[in-house]
C-alpha cells in the first residue's frame, strides 16, 4: 500500500450509548482529497477525529501508508489537522507555532528554520513570521494553521471545516488556495466541510454521511448526476432537488408513466424495474425547469402560480404553486436573472423528463437519469 | 429621569458608612498617629508629634527585624507551596471524570472553614505534644515531634494552616484551566508534545494571568496573616512565628503603644505596596495576555 492510502474498514464509535459512527468502510488513494458532507451532527467531524487518532474507534480498524494505526497515538500516524477554530498557540509567534511539531520532534534548529520559511514561502506568510496570531487576520490565521500542517510533512492533511469562520469572499479565495496547495503538494486531504461549494469545487471524491452512516461516495459530478438514494438526492445540490410523490400507472420498452398530484409524466424507461401500482418519488432539479422553450420530446409543460421570487442577480429562483405536480408544498424554479416573474402571476413551466430521477418506495434510485450528455455539456 | 436619588443613596449608605468608618478613618488616622507617642492605656490619652521617632526606633528594634524576617520567610514559603498546591489540585479536578463535581465541592470546603477561629484552634490541638499528628505518627512507628515548641516546626504548622486553605485559588485556577480551549490540547498532541510538554509549554503560559491574580492575592493576604500566630502558637516559640501583623496587634492592644503600632502598620503597608509594584512591573515578562479566542468576532 502506498504512502498517503488511507483505509477504514468497519469503523465504529459509539459514546457512552449513543452510536454515532455505525460502520463505515471507506478507501482513499493516495494523493485523493475527499470531502465529507452531511448533515449538522451525523458524524462527519468525529469520524475525521478518528481518522486524526484523537478519538479512539469502539470497533473496526484503520491503515494508513499501509500501517495498521488504529491504536497509534496521532502524532505518529502521519497525519496533521487544521482545526476550525485554528488552534493556533496564542502566547507563539507563527514561526513557534509552525515549528512546535519539528521542535518537539528534536529537530536541529536550522532545519526547522528551514522548513518554517519553505512553508511559509508556499503560503505567503513570509513576512509575518515574527507575529503572535492574535495580530493575524482570519485569513492569515488559517493558513499559519495549514502551514503548520504542512511543515510536517504528513501522509494525510485532515480539514475540520477550515474556512466557515471566514466571510465569503475570502472564504472563496482561501478555497481556491486550498485546491493549489493540493495539486503542489500532491498529498492525501480530507476535508470536512458544510458548504456545497466547497464539496463540489475541491473534492476528487465525495463521502456523503447521514446519522452515522455512508449514504454514497463518489465524484462530485457522479453524485450530482446519479445519486443513489432520496437523501443524497436532496442533500448535494443547491436548492435542494423537487420531489413529488406519484404512482407507476404504465409501463413499456422506453418509458414509465408516472402519475403525480393531477397530472402524468412519462418518464424515459432506463433499466428502470419499475411495476404498474407501484409508489415511487420523481426528483426534478431546480435548474431542470425552464419557461418559454418550444415544446419538444423531452419536455413536459404545467401551469404554475408564482408565491415567492428570490432574484439573485445572475439567476432567479420561483417558488410556485404546480397542482400538477403536487397536492401542497411548493415547488422551486431556477430560471435566468432577467426572467419575467410577478407574484401571483401564472406560468407556463417545462419540465426536462430526461434529468428526471426516480426513486422507489425505499427511496432508492430507480434506473439512471439519461441526460449525461446534457449536464456534461 | 433620576429624580428619587435620595433612595439611591440611602441605598448604598451602609456601605459607605462601613468604608468610611472601617477603612478610610483608620487608614488616615494611624498615619497620623504613626508621627505620635499616642498611648491607649491612658484615659486622656493625648497625642504628642514626635516626628519620625517611631520610625528611629522600628530601624533599631531587634524585635521588629525578626518579625520581618519571619513574616518574609513565612511569606515566601507559603505563596509559592500555595499556590503550586492549588494550581496541582485545580489540575486534577479538570478531568472530566464522573462526580467530579463533587470533588471540586469537597476541596474548596477547607477554605470556607479554614480561615475561621474554630479551625486555628483545632489546629493547636491536632498538633498538640498528644494531638492527632503526634498520635498518628506513633501509631505508624514514628517519634512524636514537639510541632508547636520548636522554633523551626511551629513556622511550619502555621504554614501549612494556609496551605490548607487553597481552595479559593485553586477555583481561579479551576476557572483559568477551563477557559484553555481544548482544541489547543489536540493540536499539540498531534504535534507530538507529552502531557508534561504540553503542561509546560501550553497550559502554563496561558495560564499566567491567572497565577499572576492569585500571586498577588496570596501575597496580600499572607502578609497579613494574624489569625494562625494568634490563635497557635502566639508569636513562640523564641518569638519564631511572632508574624509582623501579630507584633502590630501586640505593640498596640497588650503594650497599648498604639503610635508605634501605626508606624509598624505603615511598614507592613508600604513592604506589601512594593512587592505589589514589583509583581505588576514584573508582570510584562511572564504574563501572557489575550488569547486567540479572546479577539474573534
Ligand atoms: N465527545 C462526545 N461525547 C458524546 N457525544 C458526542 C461527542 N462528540 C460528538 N458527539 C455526538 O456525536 C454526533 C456527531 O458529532 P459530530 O461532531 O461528528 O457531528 P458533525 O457531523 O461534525 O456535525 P457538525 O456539522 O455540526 O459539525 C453528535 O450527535 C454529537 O452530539
Ligand atoms: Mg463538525
Amino acid at each position: 500500500m502506498a504512502r498517503g492510502e488511507v483505509q477504514l474498514r468497519g469503523i465504529t464509535k459509539s459514546f457512552g450509548a449513543v452510536d454515532v459512527i455505525k460502520g463505515v468502510d471507506l478507501n482513499i488513494a493516495p494523493g485523493e482529497l475527499v470531502v465529507f458532507v452531511g448533515p449538522s451532527g451525523c458524524g462527519k467531524s468525529t469520524l475525521l477525529r478518528l481518522i486524526s487518532g484523537l478519538e479512539m474507534p469502539t470497533g473496526g480498524s484503520l491503515h494508513i501508508g499501509g500501517r495498521d494505526v488504529t491504536l497509534t497515538h496521532p502524532a505518529k500516524r502521519g497525519i496533521a489537522m487544521v482545526f476550525q477554530s485554528y488552534a493556533l498557540y496564542p502566547h507563539m509567534s507563527v514561526a513557534e507555532n509552525m515549528g512546535f511539531g519539528l521542535k518537539i520532534a528534536g529537530v536541529p534548529k536550522a532545519e526547522i528554520q528551514a522548513k518554517v520559511a519553505a512553508a511559509a514561502e508556499i503560503l505567503q506568510l513570509t513576512h509575518l513570521l515574527d507575529r503572535k496570531p492574535r495580530a493575524l487576520s482570519g485569513g492569515q490565521r488559517q493558513r499559519v494553521a495549514i502551514g503548520r500542517c504542512i511543515v510536517r510533512q504528513p501522509e494525510v492533511f485532515l480539514f475540520d471545516e477550515p474556512l466557515s469562520n471566514l466571510d465569503a469572499a475570502l472564504r472563496g479565495q482561501m478555497r481556491v488556495e486550498i485546491a493549489r496547495l493540493h495539486a503542489k503538494l500532491d498529498a492525501t486531504m480530507v476535508y470536512v466541510t458544510h458548504d456545497q461549494v466547497e464539496a463540489m469545487t475541491l473534492a476528487s471524491k465525495i463521502v456523503v454521511l447521514n446519522a452515522g452512516k455512508i449514504e454514497q461516495i463518489g465524484a462530485p459530478i457522479e453524485l450530482y448526476r446519479n445519486p443513489a438514494n432520496l437523501f443524497v438526492a436532496g442533500f448535494i445540490g443547491s436548492p435542494s432537488m423537487n420531489f413529488m410523490k406519484g404512482k407507476v400507472v404504465a409501463t413499456d420498452e422506453a418509458h414509465v408513466a408516472v402519475r403525480l398530484a393531477a397530472g402524468t409524466l412519462r418518464l424515459p424507461r432506463r433499466n428502470a424495474a419499475t411495476a404498474p401500482g407501484s409508489s415511487v418519488t420523481v426528483g426534478i432539479r431546480p435548474e431542470h425547469f425552464s419557461i418559454g422553450e418550444p415544446d419538444s420530446d423531452d419536455i413536459a409543460f404545467f401551469e404554475g402560480e408564482v408565491e415567492l421570487v428570490e432574484r439573485l442577480g445572475g439567476e432567479t429562483l420561483a417558488h410556485l404553486r404546480v397542482p400538477a405536480l403536487a397536492e401542497e408544498g411548493l415547488t422551486i424554479v431556477k430560471l435566468t436573472g432577467d426572467a419575467p416573474l410577478r407574484i401571483g402571476s401564472r406560468l407556463r413551466i417545462g419540465v426536462r423528463l430526461s434529468h428526471a430521477h426516480l426513486f422507489d418506495a425505499d427511496g432508492r434510485a430507480v434506473g439512471t437519469p439519461s441526460a449525461k450528455i446534457a449536464v456534461a455539456a | 429621569m433620576y429624580e428619587n436619588k435620595t433612595t439611591g443613596y440611602l441605598y448604598i449608605a451602609p456601605f459607605l458608612l462601613g468604608l468610611a468608618t472601617f477603612t478610610l478613618f483608620p487608614f488616615l488616622s494611624s498615619f497620623l498617629l504613626s508621627f505620635s507617642d499616642y498611648q491607649l492605656q491612658d484615659p486622656v490619652a493625648q497625642a504628642n508629634f514626635t516626628g519620625l521617632t517611631n520610625y528611629r526606633e522600628m530601624a533599631a528594634d531587634a524585635t521588629f527585624h525578626n518579625s520581618l524576617w519571619v513574616t518574609f520567610l513565612y511569606v515566601f514559603v507559603t505563596v509559592p507551596l500555595k499556590l503550586a498546591f492549588a494550581l496541582f489540585i485545580a489540575f486534577v479536578l479538570n478531568f472530566k471524570l464522573r462526580g467530579i463535581g463533587f470533588f471540586r465541592t469537597a476541596y474548596y470546603v477547607p477554605s470556607i472553614l479554614g480561615g475561621s477561629v474554630a479551625i486555628a484552634v483545632l489546629w493547636r490541638y491536632v498538633f498538640a505534644g498528644d494531638g492527632l499528628i503526634n498520635q498518628v505518627s506513633i501509631w505508624l512507628g514514628g517519634e512524636p515531634l514537639n510541632w508547636l515548641g520548636e522554633p523551626g516546626y511551629a513556622l511550619f504548622t502555621i504554614v501549612l494552616l494556609r496551605l490548607w486553605q487553597f481552595g479559593s485559588a485553586m477555583v481561579v485556577f479551576l476557572a483559568g484551566l477551563q477557559n484553555i480551549p481544548t482544541d489547543l490540547y489536540e493540536a499539540a498532541t498531534i504535534d507530538g508534545a507529552s502531557k508534561w510538554r504540553i503542561f509546560f509549554t501550553i497550559t502554563l503560559p496561558l495560564l499566567t494571568p491567572v497565577i499572576f491574580f492569585n500571586f498577588i492575592m496570596q501575597i496580600v493576604q499572607a502578609f497579613q496573616e494574624f489569625n494562625g500566630p494568634y490563635i497557635i502558637t502566639g508569636g513562640g516559640p523564641l518569638k519564631s512565628t511572632y508574624l509582623l501583623p501579630l507584633m502590630i496587634y501586640e505593640e498596640a492592644f497588650k503594650y497599648f503603644n498604639v503610635g508605634y503600632a501605626s508606624a509598624l502598620s505603615w511598614a507592613l503597608f508600604v513592604i506589601i505596596a512594593i512587592f505589589t509594584v514589583i509583581a505588576f512591573t514584573s508582570a510584562k515578562y511572564w504574563v501572557f495576555y489575550g488569547s486567540e479566542r479572546g479577539d474573534k468576532k
